[in-house]
């Protein structure tokens, strides 16, 4: 107490005169005052200025002309008849080749073959994992649907790696190249799926080969952006060694590039495959044949009895292909021999052995067994498992429908009212200040700019609906990813047992996640905020908990030296230097939420979703459903300016030119 | 040698001249213009450009070990590169013997890389998917040599730089220094006129650092390769170079032997850079010798003037008299024992006196010889 007086004075005296001291506002205060202006203005203005929906906008009708016109001069306009019918003919041809190819065998020749391909890529294990996954198409009953959709899965793959593979090559030696290919990959990878399938319907019709074609484009973006990458990551030394050698361009692709980027061009493999597994499904709606028929027809009719073994059979099938193709990129470059050389060569070969003898087998055996999948094996789900749901559904109906009610009433319902009752100009307003306060002008004005086109497309009202299941889905995914993220990240055991679930979810065609969601809540808006919510969930746990697990360990060392508690370090020092990696997960849950709830449409969530959907079943709401599509992207491309603007913000982007003057 | 700067113009195996290599938009416009002249920092304000190298000129005699030295960042991997094209210079002449680099074609080029000029890498530049042999045949490979003729002469290489039974290794197999005799290796595969070194050295540990310094005098006197070797390591230099180039911000301030650099350096960066060279070690007895003062006796041991003063210790020990120092069978001078304690104490030598006889152009001459 006695020490108090006399440090006082220099400590008063030291700063200069300080006349503004009144004005200095707290960091907050912007935007509190953001916000009271705009509730303000809302209040003043509610119900003026909005645009209902109108299903016969002019913006429709003219999309509806467009097809008409397409449809009458599919055979005579030159367009048609020497660029897109061709295209036409060649993808449905190879689709027909491989759906021959893979039919001809019979099912225990088709399963034999595969499982040769599993034990050579991956070992014993993966050539089990794929025999007991074939068979359980069969046992499931849907052996045919499965194939079909194996067929055009490796129709579009094929195509994808076709075009994606050279491009991505060339991209990764041309920065020019890449400069030019990444807005267009950018904007591909945002748009939900289900824009995708109204252009092509215009040109390709609907079927198998339409469906290939958006699996295709739809896939082909890791294709060239992972093999981009590959390509770079190549060591420049062992490039220059090569080029230092008189080596041609080519020898150096083929003898040094090509073999170091092996195992990241086999991630890209598998990643389209994933992609295009799951856009698969999504083209049942253009009527692409195989297992998301079943689910399409399941999700329409609220039959989840329909749709399990469908759906059991996608997520078998993309824990199949990614088992092999991961696996198979893993393998080191050369066989895993380290001491006992001779040894691991007759492994090698013992292998070779295997797989040529099961993949012999297979077919061999198949003469001898019917030639359709023995009835006797199929078990018959649809009944037991709707007599299940339906039990589930009665006991846990106060429960459900308790989680359901609060987030209706509590979230969903008072923000739609808000959004589709405001001004169209304050909403602009609203999103243009948010963006421009994360990104900057160009982003603020990106966004705007798509906000306002969905207006001028007559989709107002319906991307308000839309963007309201978004927001509230948002903020679940992100309070339970962040939580789980730091959970896992705090606790390794938690990690543990967490991470397996987040790489089978992972994994998962989006789809399927509609499917329990169903099975619990019926088809409400609701039920496609729980599916986006459990399928955004999953990276943003793994981001989260990655960010905040590689904090510099030197600053998590230097702030434990100083006494913090666990808390205190995670409040003060991990969460802070961990923000890039957050606001990433939440870009990145925004832009998997979106493209859900959009599919959410099918199971009731109304807004852009189901214009889609009725687009293509219904030729009248056509216009609607290709404008509705173009709203999710425009929507899409909004959501994503804002988040990413702010997670590009702290750190001024460093071009560094590789330039070596050692 | 010949000409006073040490250089051979004829038969040179590497010759470059006015060589330009400058970084950034525009950089030809740069280069006829004002701009040039300007220092580092103002023409990167200016232009956006960097000169990494600056008209620089050398040339290098057959079987000759000539060194590039200089800080990172003074353009040393840059000029090397510009050798073979791996970096296509702004301007300036090149030849490798007596072929005119810069004019040639794509192919030319190429022929050029494959025969006659080899590099080997700081980073070793090695392919992890090959084994260690078919790294080394790498370079005959893309020749097209058959298979068993390209292992046949890697198997006889590797067993050169002393990697006998591990051609069917994996490089990551091996430790750092294994790794760069495999790299040092597959240079000498094709049989080059030439071998560039990229500091191959300074990704190694100091012990291992030493033994390849070693193995690659003992290649120079076995292969008798031409060389040019880059470094930042004084040492290195001194140890390795017949003659070291001094680069900063991409200009050569000096090229001379390591006597004639700790003897008279050009200025004072390079006087800094080898300030801490241990005179005695490096420097002759032409450095030191001065005239008799009236009185001293001159019956001393007799030397040539090229000996090391180090070297010329033994001598002093064994008599107190002058030691006289003899260049072309002519007495040129003296040395007692205290003007080679001041010597190897690293003062600069006391009386500074140029040599007796007026040698043309000073002490920088006619050191090499």
């Amino acid at each position: 107490m006695t020490s108090h007086a006399p440090p006082a004075p220099p400590v008063q005296a030291s700063p200069p005169p300080l006349p503004r001291r009144a004005v200095r506002l707290p960091p907050w205060a912007p935007l509190l005052a953001g916000a009271a202006a705009a509730t303000a203005a809302y209040l003043a203005f509610r119900g003026t200025a909005t645009l209902p929906h109108d299903p016969e906008a002019a913006p429709f009708r003219i999309i509806g002309d467009v097809r008409a016109w397409a449809d009458a001069n599919r055979n005579q306009s030159p367009v048609f008849l020497f660029f897109v019918n061709y295209v036409r003919l060649f993808v449905g041809g190879l689709y027909d080749v491989l759906l021959t190819v893979l039919t001809a065998p019979g099912w225990a020749g088709l399963s034999g073959i595969a499982t040769g391909i599993g034990l050579l890529a991956g070992g014993w294990r993966t050539g089990l994992l794929t025999a007991l996954g074939f068979g359980s198409f069969g046992v499931l009953g849907v052996w045919e649907a499965s194939v079909t959709t194996l067929a055009l899965v490796l129709t579009a793959v094929l195509l994808s790696l076709a075009a994606g593979l050279p491009l991505g090559i060339l991209a990764g030696h041309s920065a020019r190249l890449r400069r030019l290919l990444d807005p267009v990959l950018d904007v591909m990878q945002i748009m939900p799926t289900f824009a995708y399938l109204a252009p092509m319907v215009l040109f390709f019709q609907i079927g198998p080969a339409s469906a290939a074609v958006a699996t295709m484009i739809y896939s082909v973006p890791p294709a060239i952006r992972i093999t981009a990458l590959a390509i770079r990551q190549v060591s420049p030394s062992a490039v220059e060694a090569s080029v230092s050698l008189g080596a041609t361009r080519g020898q150096t692709l083929r003898k040094v590039e090509l073999p170091m980027a092996r195992a990241t061009i086999g991630l890209a493999v598998n990643q389209t495959i994933m992609m295009a597994l799951s856009m698969v499904v999504i083209a049942a709606l253009i009527a692409a044949p195989g297992l998301g028929s079943d689910i399409i027809r399941g999700l329409t009719r609220a039959d989840v009895g329909v749709m399990l073994p469908a759906g059991l059979a996608i997520v078998v099938m993309a824990i199949v292909l990614d088992r092999v193709t991961s696996s198979a990129a893993a393998r080191p470059p050369y066989g895993a021999a380290r001491p006992g050389k001779a040894r691991a060569l007759s492994a090698s070969r013992l292998r070779w052995l295997c797989a040529a003898a099961v993949a012999l087998g297979g077919p061999a055996l198949g003469r001898a067994l019917p030639e359709e999948f023995p009835a006797g094996l199929v078990l018959r789900l649809a009944g037991p498992v709707n007599e299940a749901v339906d039990a589930v559904t009665f006991s846990w109906y106060d429960l459900t429908e308790a989680v359901r009610n609060l987030t209706t009433e509590a979230l969903l319902n008072p923000l739609q009212t808000v959004l589709t009752s405001a001004p169209w100009w304050l909403v602009a307003a609203v999103v243009l200040a948010v963006a421009w306060r994360t990104g900057g002008p160009r982003p603020a004005a990106v966004a705007v700019g798509c906000l306002l086109a969905t207006a001028l497309i007559g989709l107002w009202q319906h991307t308000m609906e839309t963007l309201t299941t978004v927001l509230v889905a948002v903020a679940l995914t992100l309070l339970a990813g962040v939580l789980l993220g730091i959970a896992a990240a705090r606790s390794p055991r938690f990690a543990a047992v967490q991470r397996p679930l987040l790489d089978a979810a992972q994994t998962m065609p989006a789809f399927v996640y509609l499917l329990p969601a169903l099975a619990l809540f019926g088809a409400t808006r609701f039920t496609a905020v729980f599916a986006s919510v459990i399928y955004a969930v999953p990276p943003v746990i793994r981001l989260v908990e990655d960010g905040v697990r590689n904090v510099s360990p030197a600053a998590v060392e230097a702030a434990l030296s100083c006494g913090s508690t666990g808390w205190q370090l995670l409040w003060k020092v991990r969460l802070p230097m961990a923000r890039r990696a957050i606001l990433l997960a939440a870009n990145q849950g925004i832009v998997m939420t979106l493209a859900m709830v959009v599919v959410g449409g099918l199971v009731g969530a109304g807004g852009l979703g189901y214009d889609v959907v009725s687009g293509f079943s219904q030729r009248a709401d056509f216009g609607m459903g290709f404008a509705a599509g173009v709203a999710t992207v425009l929507l899409g491309i909004m959501l994503d300016r804002i988040t990413q603007g702010a997670g590009a913000r702290p750190s001024p982007r460093t071009t560094t030119g590789k330039k070596r003057i050692a | 040698m010949a000409s006073p700067d040490g250089t051979s113009p004829d038969g040179a195996a590497i010759e470059v001249r006015g060589l330009w290599k400058i970084f950034g938009p525009r950089a030809d416009r740069v280069l006829g213009g004002p701009d040039a002249a300007l220092g580092p920092d103002a023409l990167r304000e200016k232009t956006g450009c960097v000169a990494a190298v600056r008209d620089v000129g050398f040339a290098v005699r057959p079987g000759e070990v000539f060194v590039v030295m200089g800080l990172s960042g003074s353009g040393k991997s840059t000029l090397v590169r510009c050798l073979t094209r791996l970096i296509e210079p702004t301007a300036g002449e090149i030849s490798i013997s007596g072929e005119d680099v810069r004019a040639a074609s794509p192919s030319r080029l190429r022929e050029l890389r494959r025969h006659r000029v080899s590099m080997v890498f700081q980073h070793f530049g090695l392919l992890p998917h090959r084994k260690v042999v078919d790294n080394v045949a790498y370079g005959l490979e893309v020749q097209g040599v058959p298979r068993a003729g390209r292992h046949e002469r890697a198997r006889e290489i590797l067993s050169l730089v002393g990697l006998d039974g591990f051609a069917e290794a994996r490089p990551d197999e091996l430790s750092g220094g294994m790794q760069q005799r495999v790299g040092l290796a597959r240079a000498l595969a094709v049989d080059p006129e030439v071998l560039l070194f990229d500091e191959p050295f300074s990704a190694l540990d100091p012990l291992i650092r030493r033994d390849m310094q070693a193995e690659v005098v003992r290649l120079h006197r076995e292969v008798g390769k031409t060389m040019v070797f880059i470094t930042h390591d004084l040492s290195e230099a001194l140890k390795l170079g017949e003659r070291i180039a001094i680069m900063r911000a991409g200009s050569i301030v000096q090229v001379g032997t390591a006597e004639e650099l700790v003897g008279a350096p050009a200025d004072d960066y390079v006087a800094d850079f080898v300030r801490d060279v241990p005179r005695g070690e490096v420097l002759s007895l032409r450095w030191i010798r001065r005239a008799p003062a009236p009185g001293e006796r001159l019956d001393g041991p007799v030397l040539p003037a090229g000996t090391i003063i180090r070297d010329a210790v033994p001598a002093a020990l064994e008599s107190a008299r002058p030691i006289r120092v003899v260049e072309d069978g002519e007495p040129t001078g003296v040395v007692d024992r205290l003007d080679i304690l001041a010597a190897m104490a690293g003062r600069p030598p006391v009386p500074a006196v140029p040599p007796q006889r007026p040698s043309p152009g000073g002490p920088a001459s006619g050191a090499g010889s």
